[in-house]
């Protein structure tokens, strides 16, 4: 009766049936268990019983317990200078697949830029231990070369970490900001040049701007991933500091404080969720 | 104890369909195995367990498939018991110090001692006040080691070793690893001070607190059992603290250079327990489980496993074992080593919290 009444009805109807199994996924696997996560955070761990009584103190604990800051600030430290140097290493190199490596070529050189993708997460990472260690192939060949006399100190450190994690992720900004260059038209460049702009000029005026997106896309998922991320710190740190996400398992894997665990994942979340209101924000008025 | 690949063989199509044939009668043999089971059991276990070769044995034996599921801290367990439905899990190994905890969270069923070789267990890894609770006992040990000092022997004085202190001494600054588990190594650093693991409070805290920090600022790195094996298997630091036979005993072969030893001051033993859950439907299997893993091959097989070597806690399983293995677990030291032992510290909820936010402080540190 509606349908008739309304023609505009059946296509709401279909449109609702389309999106209908995404609403259920997302609620299902989203939705409900952050429902349930953040109830339990509000909970607390008393001996063996996690005990359902409502209070803020796992909250508290975050603030009043200097160590667990401090894996918030390890985290936000770690993660902002990963993207940063993620961002600057992945540019040139899509811009060079994109922009200087004949067509034919490209899908070859993207393929090699990302075959480090095709390895074990974890293997990659315990792979670097080796070559960051004293008998690692950096540290012997700078000796061999006789440039030092002592094998510097590379593995388990902060740096050894941001190594780890930026060799992840230039190759995942490296598809987003390639994507990105090959969206735009070779006529904006020949137009400023037409205009009298160095190639220089051209691209800080007109190809950087216009692939902002790719690069905030890219930077943000960088960003989410790694303030989430608790292997690459965990082996090639040497648990030397420890990020928010070591701290989240510590409550785990001893006393399975799930509630402490579940306030914790909650801080971190809030964190991403505001990196993300601000990229989209600045990209909104980017658009504008 | 590791296989060694070559590289560089060619592959022709012909080995190729040699290869996809033998993958594909492998996968319908191990296919078929399952499929004659006529039942499962499901055991939360310690790595150790999944060694095909301590497994295969009592599924072949009995026309059972184990499932095994292998987890790491005691915390980790509980969580994914409290997930679980009851009567999901048959067999229960967990760490020897919180048997205790498990017992009081009704996990555990009373086992027939009657039907274990209870007997045969080295004395002091009988453990009654972990195991039993009114008059039954819950859980039996089944492997012990030590926590102690590993060291490559080739870079480290052994008598520098012999004393507990040089762990936060800075004579090997920067060539230390430290085992990322905060019972034993606070153990460890009592030792070290005189104290007695089990009669640890909070008043010893500050004290052990200083010496951890101490610690860390000679240390390379803290890490959990595979980077600690790593560490010292590759040269990356000297000195294993919280190490013991479980890291070099299976590296004898292929680095006879690592070495461990028990200070004067004594070390700190670690255990693990087998039971089986209350909440298990089939009962008489996993109680024939723990049977096996008790037995004098059982043992020998479960000591040995590729995941970690350690000392079996049946003292009759030596009979099964080569002169080799027996060299590498120090099994005629034995003796000695039980006797200045400690079981590391079981603190109360209430002090265990503590001492995991000194742990957390001094990764921070």
């Amino acid at each position: 009766m509606t349908s008739l009444a309304n023609p505009n009805s059946g296509e709401r109807h279909k449109a609702l049936a389309f999106v209908l199994p995404a609403v259920v996924w997302t609620g299902a696997f989203f939705v409900i268990p952050f429902a349930f996560m953040a109830a339990m955070s509000l909970w607390k761990r008393v001996g063996t019983k996690t005990v359902q009584t409502w209070s803020l103190d796992n909250y508290f604990d975050f603030f009043a317990k200097s160590h667990f800051f401090d894996g918030l600030l390890n985290s936000l430290e770690i993660t902002l200078t990963v993207t940063l140097l993620s961002v600057l290493f992945a540019y040139p190199l899509a811009w060079i697949i994109a922009m200087r490596v004949p067509e034919r070529w490209q899908r070859a050189a993207l393929l090699l830029a990302i075959l480090p993708f095709w390895t074990s997460y974890v293997v990659r990472s315990y792979a670097w231990m080796l070559v960051l260690g004293r008998s690692g192939i950096i540290n012997q060949s700078l000796m061999s070369a006789g440039i030092i006399d002592e094998p510097l100190e590379l593995a388990s450190t902060r740096a050894a970490t941001i190594i780890g994690f930026v060799h992840f992720f230039v190759m995942l900004l490296t598809l987003t900001i390639y994507a990105n260059l090959k969206q735009l038209s070779p006529n904006y460049a020949r137009a400023a040049a037409d205009l009298g702009a160095s190639p220089l000029r051209t691209f800080i005026h007109v190809i950087l701007p216009l692939t902002t997106p790719g690069i905030m896309v890219g930077a943000f998922l960088t960003f989410a991933l790694c303030i989430g991320d608790y292997i690459t710190p965990q082996i090639l740190g040497g648990n030397n500091e420890l990020v928010l996400p070591q701290i989240i398992m510590l409550q785990i894997g001893r006393r399975a404080d799930l509630p402490a665990a579940s306030a914790l994942a909650i801080i971190l979340m809030l964190i991403v969720s505001l990196v993300y209101l601000l990229c989209a924000r600045w990209l909104k008025l980017e658009r504008a | 104890m590791k296989k060694s690949y070559k590289f560089g063989v060619s592959i022709t199509r012909r080995g190729l369909l040699a290869a996809a044939l033998l993958a594909g009668t492998a996968t319908f043999g191990f296919q078929s195995q399952e499929a004659k089971a006529t039942e499962t059991l499901n055991a939360l276990v310690w790595c150790d367990h999944t060694d095909p070769a301590l497994i295969k044995p009592f599924e072949e034996a009995n026309n059972v498939k184990v499932n095994l599921k292998d987890y790491e801290g005691t915390g980790t367990a509980l969580s994914l018991i409290e997930q679980s439905q009851p009567g999901d899990w048959d067999v229960f190994v967990v760490d020897g110090v919180d048997v205790p905890r498990v017992i009081e969270a009704g996990i555990l069923a009373p086992l027939p001692t009657e039907k274990l070789p209870t007997g045969d267990l080295f004395p002091e890894l009988v453990m009654a006040e972990n195991h039993t609770k009114d008059g039954k006992t819950y859980a039996i040990s089944e492997k012990f080691g030590y926590n102690t000092i590993s060291f490559n022997k080739t870079k480290v004085d052994a008598a520098d070793v012999k004393d507990m202190s040089i762990i936060w001494s800075d004579k090997y600054k920067g060539k230390i690893a430290i085992y990322d588990y905060y019972l034993p190594i606070i153990g460890m650093v009592a030792l070290g001070l005189g104290k007695k693991t089990a009669e640890l409070t909070e008043a010893d805290l500050p004290a052990i607190k200083e010496k951890l920090f101490a610690m860390k600022a000679v240390s390379k790195q803290v890490g959990e059992v595979v980077s600690s094996q790593t560490a010292i298997a590759t040269g990356e630091v000297d000195i294993l603290v919280g190490g013991g036979e479980w890291v070099t005993a299976g590296l004898t072969a292929e680095k006879p250079e690592l070495d461990w030893v028990l200070p004067d001051q004594g070390g700190v033993r670690w255990s693990q327990s087998i039971g089986v859950f209350a909440s298990s439907k089939k009962k008489d299997l996993a109680v024939k489980f723990v049977q096996y893993i008790l037995s004098p091959e059982g043992q020998a097989r479960l000591a040995t496993s590729s995941c970690y070597w350690a000392m079996p806690a049946n003292a009759k399983a030596g009979a099964h074992l080569s002169d080799a293995q027996k060299t590498a677990l120090r099994w005629n030291d034995q003796k000695d080593y039980l006797a200045r032992s400690q079981l590391y510290p079981a603190p109360s909820a209430e002090l265990d919290k503590k001492m995991q936010d000194i742990w957390t402080e001094f990764l921070q540190k």
